[in-house]
């Protein structure tokens, strides 16, 4: 939801960002603001991924250039779990398998890890218990799933539940969903879709990083973004993304998009 | 590998001081003389000395195994030195007259000698160098009719029992080790639960090796009478030295009808540095006999320390109904290597074995599983399952596994399942990406990966063999 006199929650400015020496993002802005639902489109290569793991940290990604804040505090400084512990929440797109390390176990330990940071209570294993098969029951996941090994032999959609049950548990400030679509039947899209708009509200934010229109039909967002070759080159509202679906990116390029773009 | 993960694996060892105490020490080197002296020192019958210097003519002729699957320069017999006691200022009468420099080495690596300050119902014989310097809970234990004392002092004091059985698991002339073992053994531990006794108290061996030039090789044997019980813990650690030490241990078990005999090893021996030099050379024979019908022998070992491990802890299933187990955990790090596993020999019939291996290799260690698993001829309705699981940290060690199956009966059933997995980068940024550091993370995979084993540890040593896990691959995530 947009409201004006929201705070600034995400400010990115000018970043760049090179893996093994390949610089793949050229120089990205992009503001978020508390209460907002954020989409980035794009092709396959043009950044979107890279992007997502570069605001969480990932070491194989270097940050070359530029700033990115969150709640005005510099990012760029901190390790990949401090930068959770801060509120930043990544769901990945194809999320690790561990085996031996039971489920229940893991969510805990995370759990308790974020609440620490922010001076509140930890749970115990029983009180946990008590209320992670809350959170579950309202993403329709089975209960054997916690004494299962973290993603080990889970379907593409147990995994992306699982992904969204973390977000749950830990109400991030940031939630940066890395084609969480992808590899879902209509149902598990739904279900899963219906847990992220639970869980959005104002003081929080959420950006969505993803292919197609499908997933925007469910979680509708206040702006759409297009990147392509490390740059958001288009930023606009939801209509952008059914004109995409429509007309695909190359009509960006063409005068007619360019023309219909502005008129968005 | 990246930062994090090295750093992980790489923290120093704790156990490295050297005791600054007077020792006896024989002249380096071995020959006839050198067994001769030792079996004086000890005030042997002549039959000991006689199965010393039959087993040192075996040795002579025999040369070094080169089978396993490690690399080391040759070692210098002659430059070692047999037997290092430390100088006691008088005859000991009670454990309060234990040289306090002793007490305070135990102390610092956590080894309770004191009865009154002890680890609650654990019996601890404990063994600096070449000799046992003190044995607690003896004669609670006697109450019983356990005898639980150095193997020194059963040859004194129970000289037929060390007679009927030394020798019967693992002969003089088992293999090179066992050999060398069986001429120059100074000392050990000593354990019998007599008929229908169940060991109201775990039994453990703590040895530490202090001396620079000295070997250590110790001799065990534990003997279960019909329907007898016992869990039994060994502990080891050594200071660091920049030379090589030789640790040639040999153990022996003899399960009777009905009886059931449980042994534990957390092994800490010094590892060497971060680059190889130094170290303990581990190279021991442990096995057990499961004679009597329903007899039941378990292995479970957690071998973290030495430059090289060569060990294979096995079980002769002689008995009807017996039962073999092993399970094990070996962990390397830096340049260390393991060669490590298990035999399991099938001759009852209705014998079963299990046996759940783990091996984990950081930097660039080296870690072998090798395991045989025999069905004789007259191991009818044997059963085996062996799962071997291997995990590597970062990309510089490496795995292998050997197992060796020989079926001689048609009736049998054997399993045997194996896997290798990786801690890699991507699984410690899903950890990072829920707040989880490296560390944790680590711990938490490892302790996941090895928790079938674990479970088998007496709760104090499970707990003990968690921590060091943790401390031994601090550093090596990154």
């Amino acid at each position: 939801m947009i409201d004006p006199n929201s705070k600034v929650l995400l400010e990115v400015r000018d970043l760049h960002a090179t893996v093994d020496g390949t610089e793949i993002l050229k120089g990205v802005d992009f503001t978020v603001k508390s209460g907002e639902i954020h989409a980035i489109m794009g092709l396959n290569g043009s950044g979107k991924s890279t992007f997502a793991k570069v605001l969480a940290g990932h070491p194989a990604y270097e940050m070359t250039q530029g700033t990115v804040r969150l709640d005005g505090q510099d990012l760029s400084s901190l390790a990949p779990e401090e930068r959770a512990r801060a509120g930043v929440f990544l769901a990945f797109q194809y999320p690790i398998e561990i085996p031996g390390v039971a489920n229940d176990q893991f969510l805990r330990l995370a759990y308790n890890t974020v609440q620490a940071q922010h001076g509140k209570e930890e749970l115990d294993p029983l009180e946990f218990d008590d209320f992670v098969r809350e959170k579950m029951k309202q993403l329709e996941m089975k209960p054997d799933f916690l004494d299962r090994s973290v993603n080990e032999g889970f379907s593409g959609g147990e995994k992306k539940r699982n992904e969204i049950l973390q977000m749950a548990l830990l109400e991030p400030r940031l939630a940066i969903l890395d084609e969480t679509d992808s590899g879902l039947d209509i149902d598990a899209l739904k279900i899963v879709a219906n847990g992220v708009n639970r869980l959005a509200n104002k003081d929080n934010a959420i950006v969505l990083v993803t292919h197609y229109q499908r997933l925007l039909d469910y979680i509708v967002p206040d702006y759409v973004h297009v990147m392509e070759a490390g740059r958001i080159i288009k930023t606009s509202g939801k209509e952008l993304a059914l004109a995409l679906e429509t007309h695909g990116y190359d009509w960006l390029h063409s005068e007619a998009g360019r023309a219909l773009g502005t008129q968005l | 590998m990246s930062a994090a993960l090295q750093h992980l694996v790489n923290q120093p060892y704790k156990h490295g001081f050297v005791t600054n105490i007077e020792s006896d020490v024989a002249p380096k080197g071995l020959n006839e003389d050198v067994i001769r002296l030792i079996s004086s020192k000890k005030n042997e019958p002549e039959w000991l000395l006689a199965f010393r210097l039959e087993a040192y003519q075996r040795w002579l002729d025999m040369t070094e195994p080169t089978w396993q699957n490690v690399k080391h320069p040759k070692i210098d017999f002659q430059a070692i030195s047999y037997y290092s006691a430390p100088k006691p200022k008088k005859k000991l009468a009670s454990m309060d007259e234990v040289d306090p420099e002793l007490l305070r080495t135990f102390e610092k690596l956590g080894v309770p000698m004191h009865e009154r300050a002890a680890l609650a119902w654990v019996a601890v014989d404990v063994i600096f160098d070449s000799v046992s310097v003190a044995t607690t809970y003896k004669e609670k234990l006697a109450e019983v009719g356990i005898i639980f004392c150095s193997i020194s002092e059963a040859v004194q004091h129970h000289p037929e029992l060390v007679k009927q059985y030394l020798g019967t698991v693992v002969p003089p002339g088992d293999n090179f080790y066992a050999a060398l073992n069986s001429a120059v053994f100074t000392d050990g531990s000593f354990c019998y639960i007599p008929k229908g006794v169940k060991c109201p108290m775990d039994l453990s061996t703590y040895f530490r090796i202090n001396t620079q030039e000295s070997g250590q090789f110790e001799r065990t044997l534990i003997i279960a009478e019909e329907g007898a019980s016992v869990s039994y813990l060994e502990g080891c650690t050594a200071p660091q030295f920049d030379t090589n030490q030789l640790h040639a241990a040999v153990v022996e078990l003899v399960a009777l009808d009905n009886a059931d005999i449980k042994y534990s090893t957390v092994q800490n021996w010094y590892a060497g540095d971060e680059n190889g030099v130094g170290g303990i050379y581990n190279f021991v024979t442990k096995r057990g006999l499961a004679k009597g019908r329903n007899s039941r022998i378990s292995w479970t070992q957690v071998e973290t320390g030495s430059a090289i491990t060569w060990k294979y802890p096995s079980c002769i299933l002689r008995g009807e109904n017996s039962v073999g187990e092993f399970y094990s955990v070996a962990v390397t790090n830096h340049h260390q290597q393991a060669d490590t596993g298990t035999k399991m020999i099938h001759i009852g019939r209705n014998t079963r074995s299990t046996i759940v291996s783990k091996g984990i290799s950081a930097g660039q260690s080296n870690s072998s599983y090798r395991g045989l698993v025999r069905i004789a001829p007259t191991a009818t309705n044997a059963r085996n399952y062996s799962q071997c699981d291997s995990m590597l940290i970062g990309s510089q060690c490496g795995a292998h596994t050997f197992p060796y199956i020989q079926v001689q009966n048609n009736s049998a059933q054997v399993e045997h399942e194996a896997s290798t997995s990786k801690i890699g980068e991507d699984q410690l940024f899903y950890f990072a990406q829920r707040g989880i550091d490296a560390e944790e993370a680590v711990s938490m995979i490892i302790n996941g990966f090895c928790k079938e084993v674990f479970q088998q540890l007496p709760l104090e040593f499970a707990v003990e063999a968690t921590k060091l896990l943790s401390f031994k691959l601090e550093g090596s995530v990154g």
